[in-house]
């Protein structure tokens, strides 16, 4: 009995260190093939310079092109994600009923089960037609498109964690509130979303970071031109966008051109990692228990 | 699926040729080994290699090895009969004919397509009817990298709105066959522009952009022609027709619509004759010419023109061989 126990402990040692093992063996093929990428290209120049064309004649090693409409697609994700994802999490937690709610909550995350790249076309053949009725002159492949429709994917993520936070506080709050005579709308935003503040960071952080490495979408509807701009109505390259041309055409491997796919997705490692632990930290720092 | 289509089209091709060729001692249904050795242009390169792949099929003995030297280092090495067959995207040259004499070297002259290429722009685009090829290499060279970003940088009556340009990416023939006609060196490019190795991706740009300009294969604008506009090249020299000149497959064939426009040939080496293997590849390129030209996206020649191919094809074997 006891020789079972330990070869089934073991068994478990070595699934958990394997996903260890590949971890570090990612970590790893990034930084040795972005360290000699480094002793080419200064990281001043690669953080500094404003264009980004490794692949042509005159090179421009600048990640900020990239970097920029990462972050400009995020955002325009996280500003269409948070307030209707929010708002609807208050609704569902808040006001509605619970039968509704049961019903809601899972169709909700269906939105969240449907593939990328289906809501890669979507953007492209539906959301960038329609957009470019309301604004003439939008280029077909732009940030805005790409980034309602990421927003619209990243929403149950935040919805579900937010409804969570605020499903989980205790009744004696609510109750409390509404003994001091506040009404539904003043107990919910005054005293329930500041103690489910910590889970709805959260759900944020994760949102964002889950859209900062998204792929698909942006590589279908935002463009293929690196281009340093925060304006959402032109063609745009995130850093995902170029690893994936970069990896799909026949640039010679072991060149400095193949090297800056590592460096590219070094920096979008850097970025979700440190995003991350912002979270975790936040988690950490104002998670409030509550005694039931 | 398109392989699948191809296929058959192919397995037709062939029975047609074994039937046909029946009367030649059943020559083509030989089995041959040895080896046939290509070199020479990167544009051809494409062609060559789609039909080395499917002669594979056929006699998977004999085998078929496509360089990509560059039209003129192909010539280096067919001259001294290094090479059974050279990729062209341009006749040859009178030193290079002379090299070829001086090693007893006969040769033979082929067309196998033509290739041209579009310059578009979105059709709601009012102001751009047509363009200069110096126009076109002050917006495609290097140097314009970051600074011609606006449409009057180019021709000062057009708006002063930002430019999106889209074109082939580093890795397509097109790119270098673009760049050497317009800015004069091959893969000599600015790199802020929308590059894609999928001409779908640039149609679609284009097609939904106001504001865009790009250039891809004369043949993927034919499939698209009610989503894109296409502009008129001057190449500001009388010789070949004054003005701005609308691409067609015409023009494209004889090269009034210049330089974006050009011959794609093969030139067979008479020493190499002698080999079975080689003269039943270049029967077999001959046959296959049309097909996988569009294949790979290059104008066919017509009917007419393969006969005539053909004829000297078998004229020069008669000659040469034994």
């Amino acid at each position: 009995m006891k020789q079972k126990e330990k070869i089934i402990e073991w068994l478990l040692k070595i699934s958990g260190g394997i996903t260890i093992l590949i971890t570090i063996g990612i970590v790893w093929v990034l930084l040795y093939e972005t360290v000699v990428f480094f002793k080419v290209v200064s990281i001043k120049e690669f953080l500094t310079a404003k264009e980004w064309t490794p692949l042509f004649t005159n090179k421009q090693f600048g990640i900020m092109p990239l970097l920029s409409a990462t972050m400009l697609t995020s955002l325009i994700a996280i500003l269409v994600a948070l307030p209707f994802g929010l708002t609807i999490a208050i609704y569902l937690s808040e006001y509605a009923d619970r039968r509704f709610r049961k019903i809601v909550k899972p169709l909700l995350e269906v939105l969240a089960s449907i593939p990328t790249v289906v809501y890669g076309f979507f953007a492209l053949t539906v959301v960038t037609p329609f957009l470019q009725n309301i604004i003439p002159g939008m280029a077909g492949f732009n940030a805005l498109s790409p980034g309602i429709v990421m927003g619209i994917m990243i929403m149950p993520l935040i919805t579900s964690l937010s409804e969570d936070a605020l499903y989980v506080i205790p009744n004696s709050m609510r109750f409390g509130s509404y003994a001091l005579g506040a009404s539904r709308f003043q107990t919910t935003f005054r005293v329930l979303l500041p103690a489910a503040s910590s889970g709805i960071g959260v759900s944020v952080i994760l949102a964002i970071s889950r859209a900062i490495g998204e792929t698909m979408i942006v590589a279908i509807a935002a463009g293929q031109q690196p281009r340093l701009t925060f304006n959402p109505l032109v063609p745009v390259e995130t850093i995902t966008t170029y690893i994936v041309q970069v990896s799909m055409g026949d640039v010679p491997q072991d060149s400095l051109e193949f090297r800056t796919i590592f460096a590219a997705g070094m920096t979008l490692f850097v970025f979700t990692f440190i995003i991350n632990n912002i979270g975790l930290w936040l988690k950490r720092k104002y998670h409030q228990k509550y005694e039931l | 699926m398109r392989k699948l289509f191809f296929n058959s089209i192919f397995i037709i091709a062939v029975t047609l040729l074994i039937v046909s060729c029946g009367s030649k001692a059943g020559s083509k249904s030989e089995k041959l080994a040895g080896e046939v050795l290509i070199d020479g242009s990167s544009t051809v390169y494409p062609m060559s290699e789609a039909v080395a792949e499917e002669f594979r099929t056929v006699q998977p003995d004999v085998k078929v090895t496509v360089g990509e030297s560059g039209t003129g280092g192909g010539f280096k090495k067919f001259g001294r009969a290094e090479t059974d067959i050279n990729d062209a995207s341009r006749p040859i040259r009178p030193e290079e004919a002379e090299a070829c004499k001086a090693n007893n070297v006969a040769f033979l002259e082929l067309e196998v397509a033509y290739d041209g290429l579009a310059v578009m722009v979105n059709p709601k685009n009012t102001w751009a009817n047509d363009i200069k090829v110096s126009e076109l290499k002050k917006l495609w060279e290097p140097d314009a990298q970051g600074k011609i970003t606006k449409w009057n940088q180019i021709r000062p009556e057009w708006p002063d709105k930002e430019i999106h340009l889209f074109g082939a990416g580093t890795a397509s023939g097109t790119f270098d066959y673009f760049t050497e006609a317009i800015v004069g060196e091959a893969k000599s490019s600015r790199g802020d522009y929308t590059a894609s190795e999928d001409d779908n991706v640039l149609v679609q740009g284009i097609a939904s952009d106001e504001l865009a300009l790009g250039y891809f294969g004369l043949a993927y604008f034919e499939n698209n022609k009610d989503k894109l506009k296409l502009l008129p090249v001057d190449d500001e020299k009388a010789d070949n027709g004054d003005g701005p000149i609308l691409p067609n497959l015409e023009n494209v064939k004889n090269k009034t619509y210049s330089p974006l426009s050009r011959p794609l040939f093969i030139y067979v080496n008479s020493k190499s004759l002698e080999r079975k293997e080689v003269q039943t590849f270049v029967s077999f390129y001959i046959e296959n010419a049309s097909t996988l030209a569009a294949e790979v996206g290059y104008i066919p020649l017509n009917t007419a023109e393969y006969e005539a191919s053909k004829k000297r094809w078998s004229d020069f074997l008669s000659q040469h061989a034994n």
